[in-house]
C-alpha cells in the first residue's frame, strides 16, 4: 500500500489541471490541427486582443473578483471579531452552515428573482406607487457587475466564516479575547490586534480560493453578470461553445489570459497582505482601545443578515415561482398555486436527478477512498502532511476553472476520447477531492490514537481498528465529508458543461441553461431541485448518526 | 529463556540525547514502577514497548516476553495489554461490546459467558447492555481493565491509569488491578508520578529523568 494513495490523489487532482493548461496553451499559440491550424503562431492571442470587449471583460473579472473577496472577508472579520463567543454568534453559525451547501446557481437565481425590476423586492414599491409594469432599469446584469458581486459575497461569506471558525481554536481566540478585553480593549479592536493575524495565517489559502473563484466564476456571471461584454470567463465559454472551431484559438488565449489575471491578482493580494501586516503591527502597538467598535459590530451584523437574508428570501421566492399559477406583476404572491410545472418537468427532472447523483456518487466514492487512504497511510507511517502537500490540495482550487477546463476538453477531443459521464466524474473529482480532504482531515487527525493502541494491544489488526473503531467513532465527520463532496459535485457547472460535451445534464447545467430563457417557473423547479439535492445529504449526515447512536451518549456532539 | 518481560538495554533518544535507559526483567506477577516528572519519557518508553514510538524518537534495545522476541512485531502481535490514564472505552459500543472486542474469536455462547464472568469478577454483574458513557469513573476503569485482560495479554502496561480517579476509588481500583495481575502471574510495568501508586505496587521504583 504505502505511497499509492497519496500518489493517486495528487495525480487525479493535479493531472487534469496540468493537462488542461497544456491543452489551452496549444491553441493559444495557434496550434489546433483539428481546425487546420499549425502552430506556433500568435493568431489566438491576436484574436483575443482584437476582440472589442477584451479590456472591459478583463477589468470586470478583476473588479468583481477582488470586491467580492474583499467584501466577504470584511463581513466575516466584522462578524467574528464583534460577535464570537456570544449567543447571537452560536445562532448565526447554525443558520449559516446550511447556506454553505446551497449551490451558487440557485443562490444567484434567488437574488435575481429578488432584485430584478419585476422582482419581489420592488413589488411593494410598485404596489404603493401604483405601477402596472416593472420599471425599465438594468439591475440584474448591470454593466459594473455589482449585482453579481453581491451574489458572490452572499455565497462566499458562509464559506469564509466556516473556515474562520475552524481556525479560531488554533489561534487561541477565546483566551486572547479575554486578555485583551481585560486590558480595556473593545471587542473588535482587540480581536483585530491580537487574534486576527493568527487567524488570517490559517485562512489565507481559503481567501485565495475565493479570489480565484470569484474572478473566474461562470454560472453566477451568466445569471447575474453583465452581457455586453460579459466577464472574461463567460466569454471563454461562449467561444468554446461556438460551432466555428477556430474560435477555440481565441478561447485558449483567453484561458491563458484568465490564468495570468488570477495569478497577478493573487500576487498583488499577497503584497497588500504584507503591507497591511506591516501597518497593522504598528497600529497594534499604539494602544488605542476602541476604534469605533459599536458601529463596527452593528455593521457586521447588519451586512451578514442582509446577505444571508437575501439568499434565504431569494430561495423562498424561487420556490414560490416553481408552484406559481397566474402571477400578475405588482402582486406579492401568485393568484393561484399549482404543481403543474413540477408535473410537466417530472420526467426531465427524474432523469436529471439520476444523472446528477450518478456523477456525484461516483466522484465522492472515489474521493472518500483516496482521502481515507491518504489519511490512514499518514497515520500508519507516522509522517504528517508537509506544507507543500497542503498547497497541492489547494492547487486545483486556485487555478481558475476557465483556465484549464477548456483545454482539457480540447485535449480529450483531440485524443478522440469520448465526452460523457466518465470524464465528467473525473473532472468533478478535481474539485470534490480537495473539499472532502479538507473537511475530513482535521477530525481524522484529532482522533485520539490511544484508542487504536488500546485496540491493537488487544490483538486487533490495523484493518480491524480502522473498520470497527475508527470509522464508527468518526461516523459524523465521515458523513459530513460525503455530504460536502456531494454538494460540491451537485453545484459544479463548468466541468459538467465542458467535459460532458452537452451530453451529461445535471440539475445545475439544466438550471443555468434556462437562465437566458427567463421562464421563471421552470427555473424555479430546477433551482429548487438543485438546492434540495445539495441539502438532502447534509440532513442525512445529521440524522443517521443521531438515530444509530441514540443510546450512546459518548457519540453525541 | 526467561519468564516475564525482559528489557535488555532499552534506550530511547530524542534528537540524539538519551532520555530513557532501562535494563530490567519483570517476572510473572511482579510490578516494575517507573517514576519521573512529566516529560521525562515515561509514556515514550511504553510506546516503544507496544511498538508505536513516534518518529521523532530513536529506540533501541531488546524486548522479550516469555522468551518471544518482540522487536519489529506490530502492536497487535505483541500480546502486551495497555491501560491509559483515560478509560478509552469505545463510545459506539455497549459495555458488553467493549469487552467482546477483547475476547478472541470463538463460539458465541462461550464468548457471552466469558464476558459475563468478567463483569461478575469486577462487581459489574448485569452491566453488559449499558452505554459506557453512563458509568462512573471507577466502573469505567474496571471495564477497561477487564477488556484488556480478556484479550489474554502476557504482560500489562499501565500509563498512570489511576490518576483520573478520586482518592477512595483510586485505592480500591489499584488494589483490584494488582490482585488480578498477581493472580494471573502477569508482568506489569506501571508508569506513575504518584508515590502511593509506587508503594502499593511494591518493589524499588525505577526513576527516570532525575
Amino acid at each position: 500500500m504505502g505511497r499509492v494513495f497519496p500518489a493517486l490523489a495528487v495525480a487525479v487532482m493535479i493531472g487534469p489541471v496540468l493537462a488542461g493548461l497544456w491543452g489551452a496553451a496549444l491553441p493559444a499559440f495557434g496550434h489546433l490541427p483539428s481546425a487546420g491550424f499549425q502552430g506556433p503562431s500568435l493568431i489566438g492571442l491576436q484574436r483575443l486582443i482584437e476582440w472589442r470587449g477584451v479590456v472591459e471583460a478583463s477589468v470586470l473579472s478583476v473588479t468583481t473578483g477582488v470586491s467580492a473577496t474583499l467584501g466577504s472577508l470584511c463581513i466575516v472579520v466584522l462578524i467574528v471579531s464583534g460577535w464570537s463567543g456570544t449567543m447571537v454568534f452560536t445562532w448565526l453559525q447554525r443558520v449559516l452552515s446550511p447556506l454553505l451547501s446551497v449551490p451558487h446557481a440557485a443562490a444567484a437565481f434567488g437574488l435575481a428573482f429578488l432584485v430584478a425590476p419585476s422582482g419581489w423586492l420592488l413589488r411593494p414599491a410598485a404596489l404603493f406607487l401604483g405601477w402596472e409594469r416593472p420599471p425599465d432599469m438594468l439591475v440584474v446584469g448591470d454593466p459594473l457587475g455589482l449585482t453579481m458581486t453581491a451574489g458572490l459575497i452572499a455565497k462566499e461569506v458562509p464559506f469564509l466564516l466556516l473556515m474562520t471558525l475552524a481556525a479560531l481554536p488554533q489561534a487561541d481566540s477565546q483566551k486572547s479575547n479575554l486578555i485583551v478585553q481585560s486590558l480595556g480593549y473593545g471587542r473588535v479592536t482587540g480581536w483585530l490586534k491580537s487574534v486576527f493575524p493568527r487567524v488570517y495565517a490559517q485562512i489565507r489559502l481559503p481567501v485565495y480560493v475565493v479570489l480565484a473563484y470569484s474572478m473566474s466564476v461562470v454560472d453566477v456571471a451568466m445569471i447575474l453578470g453583465p452581457t455586453t461584454p460579459p466577464t472574461l470567463s463567460v466569454q471563454i465559454v461562449e467561444w468554446m461553445g461556438s460551432p466555428n472551431l477556430s474560435n477555440r484559438l481565441t478561447a485558449g488565449a483567453g484561458a491563458i489570459w484568465q490564468l495570468v489575471l488570477v495569478l497577478a491578482a493573487l500576487l498583488v493580494w499577497r503584497a497588500v497582505e504584507r503591507l497591511c501586516a506591516c501597518l497593522g503591527r504598528k497600529w497594534a502597538g499604539e494602544g488605542q482601545r476602541d476604534v469605533g467598535d459599536a458601529p463596527a459590530r452593528a455593521m457586521g451584523f447588519g451586512f451578514l443578515i442582509f446577505t444571508s437574508g437575501a439568499v434565504l428570501l431569494g430561495l423562498a421566492v424561487v420556490g414560490l415561482w416553481s408552484i406559481a399559477g397566474f402571477w400578475r406583476f405588482p402582486a406579492m404572491v401568485p393568484d393561484t398555486l399549482t404543481l403543474a410545472i413540477w408535473t410537466r418537468h417530472s420526467d426531465d427532472l427524474a432523469a436529471t436527478v439520476a444523472d446528477t447523483f450518478v456523477v456525484a456518487g461516483i466522484a465522492v466514492a472515489i474521493a472518500m477512498i483516496l482521502t481515507v487512504g491518504c489519511l490512514e497511510t499518514e497515520y500508519r507511517r507516522r509522517r504528517p502532511m508537509t506544507p507543500a502537500a497542503v498547497w497541492l490540495l489547494y492547487a486545483p482550487l486556485l487555478v481558475p476553472q476557465t483556465a484549464f477546463l477548456p483545454g482539457l476538453q480540447t485535449l480529450l477531443l483531440s485524443f478522440g476520447a469520448d465526452t460523457g459521464r466518465a470524464p465528467v466524474v473525473f473532472a468533478h473529482l478535481v474539485f470534490v477531492l480537495p473539499y472532502v480532504f479538507l473537511s475530513l482531515g482535521d477530525p481524522w487527525r484529532a482522533w485520539d490514537t490511544r484508542y487504536a493502541t488500546t485496540a491493537a494491544a488487544m490483538g486487533a489488526s490495523s484493518t480491524r481498528v480502522l473498520v470497527f473503531v475508527r470509522f464508527p467513532m468518526l461516523v459524523r465527520p465521515l458523513l459530513t465529508a460525503i455530504a460536502i463532496g456531494l454538494a460540491v459535485s451537485v453545484g459544479q457547472y463548468l466541468p459538467t458543461l465542458l467535459i460532458g460535451g452537452g451530453r451529461v445534464a445535471t440539475l445545475t447545467t439544466e438550471a443555468v441553461a434556462l437562465a437566458s430563457g427567463g421562464d421563471r417557473r421552470a427555473i424555479g423547479v430546477f433551482a429548487v431541485a438543485q438546492t434540495l439535492a445539495a441539502l438532502f445529504p447534509f440532513a442525512l449526515a445529521l440524522a443517521v448518526p443521531a438515530l444509530v447512536f441514540a443510546n450512546r451518549r459518548g457519540m453525541h456532539v | 529463556m526467561s519468564e516475564g518481560l525482559v528489557l535488555s538495554n532499552v534506550t530511547i533518544k530524542l534528537a540524539g540525547a538519551e532520555i530513557v535507559a532501562v535494563n530490567r526483567r519483570i517476572g510473572p506477577g511482579e510490578v516494575l514502577t517507573v517514576m519521573g516528572p512529566s516529560g521525562s519519557g515515561k509514556s515514550t518508553l511504553l510506546s516503544y514497548l507496544v511498538g508505536t514510538l513516534p518518529r521523532a524518537f530513536e529506540g533501541a534495545g531488546g524486548i522479550e516476553l516469555n522468551g518471544r522476541q518482540l522487536n519489529g512485531l506490530p502492536t497487535n502481535r505483541r500480546r502486551i495489554g495497555i491501560l491509559f490514564q483515560d478509560d478509552l472505552l469505545f463510545p459506539h459500543l455497549s459495555v458488553a461490546g467493549n469487552l467482546g472486542f477483547g475476547v478472541p474469536p470463538g463460539p458465541r455462547k462461550d464468548r457471552r459467558q466469558t464476558i459475563e464472568a468478567a463483569l461478575d469478577e469486577v462487581g459489574l454483574t448485569g452491566f453488559g447492555p449499558r452505554d459506557p458513557a453512563t458509568l462512573s469513573g471507577g466502573q469505567k476503569a474496571r471495564v477497561a481493565l477487564m477488556r484488556t485482560l480478556l484479550a489474554r495479554p502476557e504482560a500489562l502496561l499501565l500509563d498512570e491509569p489511576f490518576s483520573r480517579l478520586d482518592a477512595d476509588r483510586r485505592t480500591r481500583t489499584r488494589d483490584l488491578v494488582f490482585s488480578i495481575t498477581r493472580a494471573r502471574a502477569l508482568p506489569v510495568l506501571l508508569v506513575t508520578h504518584d508515590a502511593e501508586d509506587a508503594a502499593a505496587a511494591g518493589g524499588e521504583p525505577f526513576l527516570l529523568g532525575g
